[in-house]
């Protein structure tokens, strides 16, 4: 993986010494809160419900054990002993005083981590598919690109005040693990007719309050002209983006109002202003970055060990059937760490958790981890032989929980137990969610399913994409539930739709399960999925299991 | 306490308290009746009256060295005569967070 230059290095240290003076500044009196809370924000610092929270870019989700071990420190000694992974692949800290926010920030700092740029009008932590360089059916490792991408936008003077937020998705797989069409911009290595590998270009994706997919602006883009290609996109964005409005500021609003023609014709416009100004220095910096992702030394043993716990022990042999992806390298696997036992809260993570996990990729894993948008852990390249040490570890921490997939692997933002922006509580709904899916042993039964949950409109728990989706609202003073079915964030990406009326907090659980049963009694046989079941059979039956039968006669 | 009850007309006058987030750390304060700020609702000045509030939420904003993001939250007088919260989201900052014992419910231990 990337390891920091000196000149990174130097960079962080000056970023943390020019907060520490902030900070001493703010308390000092001599500024204002006002005046401080762009400054803070920049250095990924909120102020939340209860405290402050510290969010910690985890570029492209990846982390190597030291980084993983320094992230359980700071969770012991400045926070409560956890921390909380996101749907953007960072990491949240929900109680540190501010005072002790630059010490923090040091200690990031060792570990060649940081907090920048996870706020505010910038370009944001680039997210990548979680298996990327380990997957069986990846092109090729978007990592150096996520790189390059985060190197180039990273205090880009020309863009740390666009018109709102920016957010960069990559992906090297056709499957698509990044949710590349609900970005600002997605990218998709592909490969043309001619063999050559490239980029597609979709723009304008984004949930929030307008979901939109992301249009493609170019179908396939030369891999070496990405970073001007994307510098023409934001380019365009600063100029077009509606400033006057911040709930009409992200690209995806001057996308639909200007049509994708139109952004085509003033995006290539652009491109060819700027692409001459790019005299190869950023490819060199892209063949420094490549060398750092060079694949781990993989070897060949026998994998009888895994099988025959595969045969002895219908534990492992569950937790291996959910798990577990395909790796590119024969013999090795890709093993997610469900951060989703059952009636946990989604994507936290002890600090105890995180050691053993550092240290299994240490042992076993080629010293990777990674953060999957969907809040578990990854350990990307393990071989299968070590599979039943490994299982047999994370179940004595509480981590082995076979669910990756299913319907209690639910992606959830922290709602209104922790976020200030929350209209209702998420985390709860998918406690209640998990429970009850292990009460009624359904879940295997069930097969895969997405469930995500919002705490409010800005979306953050995706739930326009989940087979069951959930945006928790205030309505008359009480927390009431929207369900939203048939939404998809792969590659056939789709926006789900509501089914009608709200539910109440006490409510939603039994909605969602109805749900799940009448799937059961609808589809017509195990293969096929939710949301094939959806579009065969439509709304209809799904709506009678919400609401009752006589209210959906008319549908 | 009519002004905050369950009963009461829309539009009538509801009862409020100020509150902010501590400037150090982050805790969720209440100001009293006179003039501190307290980690527990109960003993927070309970403001029925709108320009009074109002009187108050600026003395609260004129102490950013003590307090961040200062504003008026709905209250009322619970049955056993101590203030309360009048809105779920106010009775989350009041007690913590539902998936941990966190917050104020483990600092305070009775709440």
């Amino acid at each position: 993986m990337y390891e920091y230059s000196a000149e990174d290095r130097a960079f962080l240290a000056e970023r943390i010494r020019q907060f520490r003076a902030q900070v001493a500044r703010r308390l000092d009196g001599s500024l204002t809160e006002d005046e401080f809370r762009p400054l803070r924000l920049m250095n990924g610092v909120y102020l939340q419900l209860h405290a402050y929270m510290l969010r910690v870019a985890i570029p492209y989700g990846t982390l190597n054990p030291r980084q993983l071990r320094q992230l359980a420190m700071i969770a012991e000694r400045w926070d409560k002993g956890y921390g909380h992974f996101t749907t953007r692949q960072n990491i949240q800290f929900n109680w540190p005083r501010l005072i002790d926010i630059p010490d923090i920030l040091e200690a990031l700092a060792e570990v060649d981590m940081h907090a920048i740029q996870t706020s505010g009008n910038t370009v944001r932590n680039v997210t990548a598919d979680h298996f990327a360089g380990a997957a069986a059916d990846e092109i090729a490792d978007p990592r150096p690109w996520a790189e390059l991408l985060r190197q180039w936008s990273t205090d880009h003077p020309e863009f740390q005040f666009l018109p709102r937020k920016f957010k960069i998705a990559i992906t090297g797989s056709p499957r698509d693990r990044a949710a590349t069409a609900v970005h600002d911009i997605g990218l998709r290595i592909v490969r043309n007719a001619d063999g050559a590998e490239g980029f597609e270009v979709l723009v304008g994706g984004g949930l929030g309050r307008t979901p939109m997919l992301g249009k493609v602006v170019r179908s396939f883009l030369p891999k070496e002209d990405l970073l001007p290609y994307v510098e023409a996109i934001l380019s365009v964005f600063n100029e077009f983006g509606r400033r006057d409005n911040k709930y009409k500021a992200r690209i995806k609003i001057i996308v639909h109002e200007l049509g994708i023609e139109r952004i085509r014709e003033l995006v290539e416009a652009r491109f060819a202003e700027l692409r001459p100004s790019f005299t190869g220095v950023d490819q060199e910096v892209l063949a420094r970055i490549a060398r750092m992702f060079r694949a781990p030394d993989f070897v060949r043993r026998d994998t009888a060990p895994f099988e025959a716990a595969r045969a002895a022990d219908p534990v492992f042999r569950a937790w291996a059937d959910t798990n577990l992806a395909p790796h590119r390298t024969e013999g090795y696997a890709i093993a997610t760490i469900s951060l989703k036992a059952h009636g946990a809260t989604p994507g936290d993570a002890t600090a105890a958790q995180m050691r053993l996990v550092a240290d299994l990729a240490e042992e076993f894993g080629h010293g990777e981890i990674r953060v999957s948008h969907e809040q578990n852990l990854v350990l990307p390249h393990v071989h299968k032989a070590d599979l039943p040490e490994i299982h047999a570890r994370l179940k004595a921490a509480g981590l082995a929980t076979a669910n990756v997939g299913l319907a209690s692997d639910i992606i959830s933002c922290p709602g209104m137990d922790y976020c200030a922006l929350a209209t209702a509580r998420s985390i709860p709904v998918a406690q209640g969610i998990a429970r009850r899916v292990e009460e009624l042993r359904i879940e295997h039964e069930v097969g895969p399913m997405k469930i995500k949950i919002s705490g409010c409109i800005n979306a953050c728990g995706h739930h326009h994409l989940g087979d069951i989706g959930i945006l928790g609202l205030e309505r008359a003073g009480v927390e009431t539930y929207q369900i939203t079915l048939g939404g998809d964030a792969g590659p056939e990406a789709a926006i789900g739709s509501r089914t009608g009326p709200g539910f109440s907090y006490d409510e939603i659980v039994p909605a969602v399960e109805r749900l799940m049963l009448a799937y059961l009694e609808l589809r017509e046989s195990p293969a096929e999925r939710f949301g094939e079941t959806l579009r065969r059979v439509g709304h209809a039956p799904f709506h009678a299991a919400l609401y009752g039968e006589e209210k959906a006669d008319a549908a | 306490m009519t002004s905050a009850s369950p009963r009461r007309k829309p539009g009538a006058p509801q009862a409020q308290v100020v509150t902010a987030n501590e400037l150090l750390g982050g805790e969720v304060v209440y100001l009293t009746a006179d003039d501190r700020w307290t980690p527990r609702i109960a003993e927070a000045e309970l403001i029925e009256d709108e320009a009074h509030a109002q009187i108050r939420l600026l003395f609260a904003q004129g102490q950013p060295d003590r307090v961040v993001g200062a504003y008026l939250a709905p209250a009322r007088r619970g049955p056993g005569g101590a203030v309360e919260p009048a809105h779920f989201r106010e009775a989350f900052r009041a007690k913590g967070p539902s998936n941990y014992p966190h917050g104020k419910q483990e600092a305070l231990g009775n709440v």
